[in-house]
């Protein structure tokens, strides 16, 4: 987890985000014959996978817990819509003015919950995320439409489309100069957006700033003795984690134009702890790979029910089918939240390191194996 | 005058329940040092076996609707009331009184499964592993509860004899359109009275004034050759008795579904926290505190006043005493 800054680790870099782009941009291939290889969920990996590694940069490196992220992500949606509302129906400014909105938010609420640490610090975070939900459900309706949720019409203004002649025909959709971004070319535009936060993410991993902030995140009180303030570096990371996710929630928009209320709630935040913790915290990819598994497994197991169950378990004897069935039936479908906690919990009880730790324990296993063998 | 007594009555009922949940919360903290994200799933689980209990006294047979003569009807009558007529009629409707009895060993015994089966093993865990993981087990529960029960309300009515309101108004000599729900000032009276319980049980027993000690000094009371766990485990269980108590007795009141846990959950952490954490007076004054500033918040003048008070007013006061007070109101250092 601790690297060091040496010429070999740029190269490394330089190796990991070339595989990685490759590897991000072959989705649709790849994933298709698992199933996954459509636009939407390719779409929602690339989206949470932002929302995770932003995440990450705040917990994962100084384990601060926090339980707002959700407010940021609702903001960069409500900011995105409102820029298609107001200004265009490209992508690009929506995406930044999201970004700029959420960080300011961000700034805001960490400036003050930062003042605390522990679990003091999460139980801030959650009550201004849960102000902004109530708010936004409430008083703040003219900007959010309530529960209607806020979307985009064909007679909004849009200034900037005016201006250049561009006419919006039927129900308007998000595009940047002419392409349409929704299916594969929306997947593209999030795709991209993910590999640049990716890059910025290793970026501050590797970065004098980044070992700061894993420095208080194992010492904080050393840290402070050898003359760092530590309050400017949690809250820049902060802002950033908070600007990840006003990214991710603009993307959402993008996508979709559409934005709702109910993305600032609480437990929202919780899906995006959970990826992070599955995946594995304070590692590069364990954030990706949770917000994967967890959303690949989300559309999997929630398109299952009765009968397509009777057709998985046919090879068995009928009794044994019926009692298979019955007992496999709560996890899937509705029930898919229940597997997702008890798979929560067993990480969280027994890899505390998520996915990325059980990766390494068992390369360590056959690595051993492999140098007693050739002794 | 009216709304204002009215207004603090409603406040004093939500800040029972707040309080209740708040307790338990500060009762684990304060023995086992761990922070309990499950503690609103407890709640869950009690008001869960009032609905139980009422679905397993109205088991009903098929029985000929005499009333009806030109054709066969059938209507659903409950076995007990077949049975024994009216007393089977009568126990029925005592259904949430009778589940109080039920619930106290079930919740109990769930408790103490969990203390010793998840909770013991993360005493030595940091507080976000804490909170991750009885976070997990919160969506286990609630999902299983929604998985048996379905994602609805079920409506779980009081006893008859009190569903009306009470006249307190006349009672107090002052207008007589002070009314207010009979369960309400129930619950209202069971709240504190099981505060009070649990403070005279922490206060006036031996085995309370040892886990106080243990509260204060966990090593020097086990180096006095008590077995400090055994009774830390045992206050976990009575810390979910109070929070499956409550559960139970807010059944009348507020229809429960299965995510009534976690909405509970979430104003009770922000209770403990404002109280200071591990102190269980503070505890029970924040619950009370907050939930009589909620109900004036949503009064319509102060409604007018400022828009939205009522939504925020909650996090705003936590915010604010977090910031101001860093360890609650009457947290020590």
């Amino acid at each position: 987890m601790y690297t060091s800054i040496d010429p070999s680790t740029t190269k490394k870099d330089t190796m990991l985000l070339t595989a990685f782009t490759l590897v991000v941009l072959t989705m649709p291939l790849w994933l298709a014959p698992l199933g996954a290889g459509y636009p939407d969920l390719l779409q929602k990996f690339a989206i949470f996978g932002i929302f995770a590694v932003g995440y990450n940069i705040l917990f994962g490196l100084t384990g601060y817990l926090s339980f707002g992220h959700a407010a940021f992500l609702g903001v960069g949606s409500y900011t995105a819509v409102w820029t298609f509302k107001l200004l265009s129906m490209n992508a690009i400014p929506a995406v930044i003015l999201a970004m700029i909105f959420a960080g300011i938010f961000a700034a805001v609420i960490g400036f003050f919950s930062l003042r605390r640490t522990g679990i003091y610090f999460s139980i801030l975070t959650l009550a201004f995320a849960q102000m902004s939900y109530n708010m936004a459900y409430s008083v703040l309706t003219p900007i959010t439409n309530g529960e209607t949720g806020l979307r985009v019409l064909q007679e909004d203004p849009r200034v900037l489309d005016k201006l250049f002649g561009v006419e919006a025909q039927g129900s308007p959709v998000s595009s940047i100069f002419g392409i349409q971004m929704s299916g594969y070319s929306g997947f593209y535009f999030c795709a991209v957006m993910l590999i640049i936060g990716f890059y910025i993410s290793l970026k501050i991993f590797r970065s004098p700033f980044g070992m700061k902030l894993q420095a208080i995140k194992s010492n904080q009180t050393r840290m402070e003795y050898t003359g760092y303030n530590p309050k400017p570096y949690l809250l820049t990371a902060f802002v950033i984690s908070g600007m990840y996710a006003g990214l991710a929630g603009s993307l959402m928009a993008v996508t979709d134009p559409l934005a709702g209320a109910e993305r600032m709630q609480w437990t929202a935040s919780g899906e995006v702890i959970l990826m992070t913790i599955l995946g594995g915290v304070g590692t590069l990819f364990g954030p990706l790979l949770g917000a994967g598994i967890i959303k690949y497994f989300e559309n999997i197991f929630s398109a299952f029910n009765e009968a397509s169950l009777h057709e998985v378990f046919a090879f068995l004897p009928d009794w044994l089918e019926n009692i298979v069935v019955t007992l496999t039936h709560p996890f899937v479908g509705e029930g898919w939240h229940l597997t997702l906690g008890v798979l929560f919990m067993l990480v969280i009880i027994f890899l505390p390191g998520g996915i990325m730790e059980g990766g390494r324990r068992i390369q360590a296993k056959f690595s051993k194996k492999a140098a007693t063998a050739k002794e | 005058m009216d709304t204002i007594l009215l207004q603090l009555l409603n406040g004093l009922d939500k800040g029972g329940a707040y309080a209740l949940i708040a307790l338990g919360l500060t009762l684990v903290f304060g023995t086992l040092g761990v922070v309990n994200f499950a503690h609103g799933a407890l709640f869950m689980l009690g008001a869960f076996i009032a609905v139980s209990v009422q679905k397993l006294l109205t088991i009903s047979a098929k029985v000929r609707d005499e009333s009806i003569t030109f054709f066969e009807a059938y209507k659903e009558t409950p076995y007990l009331e077949l049975w024994w007529g009216d007393t089977g009629t009568m126990i029925i409707d005592m259904a949430v009184p009778i589940s109080i009895i039920v619930a106290i060993p079930i919740m109990l015994l769930i408790g103490l499964i969990m203390e010793r089966g998840l909770i013991r093993h993360f005493y030595k865990r940091d507080h976000a592993d804490q909170i991750l993981v009885t976070f997990g087990l919160a969506i286990v529960l609630q999902e299983i509860v929604k998985a048996l029960y379905g994602a609805n309300p079920i409506p779980t009515p009081a006893p008859d004899i009190v569903s009306g309101s009470a006249q307190i108004g006349t009672f107090l000599g002052l207008s007589e359109n002070l009314v207010y729900p009979w369960w309400r000032l129930i619950y209202l009276g069971f709240s504190l009275s099981i505060i009070a319980a649990v403070f005279a049980f922490l206060h006036m027993t031996t085995f309370g004034m040892v886990v106080r000690a243990g509260m204060h000094n966990r090593e020097m009371v086990g180096l006095l050759g008590i077995n400090i766990e055994k009774r830390f485990t045992i206050i976990f269980g009575l810390a979910a008795v109070v929070a499956g108590l409550a559960g139970v007795m807010y059944t009348p009141i507020l229809p429960p579904d299965y995510h009534i846990g976690m909405d509970f959950l979430v104003l009770s952490f922000v209770v403990v926290v404002v109280g200071g954490m591990g102190s269980l007076g503070g505890a029970v004054a924040a619950g009370f505190l907050l939930g009589i500033l909620q109900s004036f918040a949503s009064m319509n003048e102060i409604k007018s006043l400022i828009p939205g008070i009522d939504q925020i007013i909650i996090y705003l006061v936590a915010v604010v005493i977090l910031l101001v007070r860093p360890r609650g109101l009457m947290g020590k250092d």
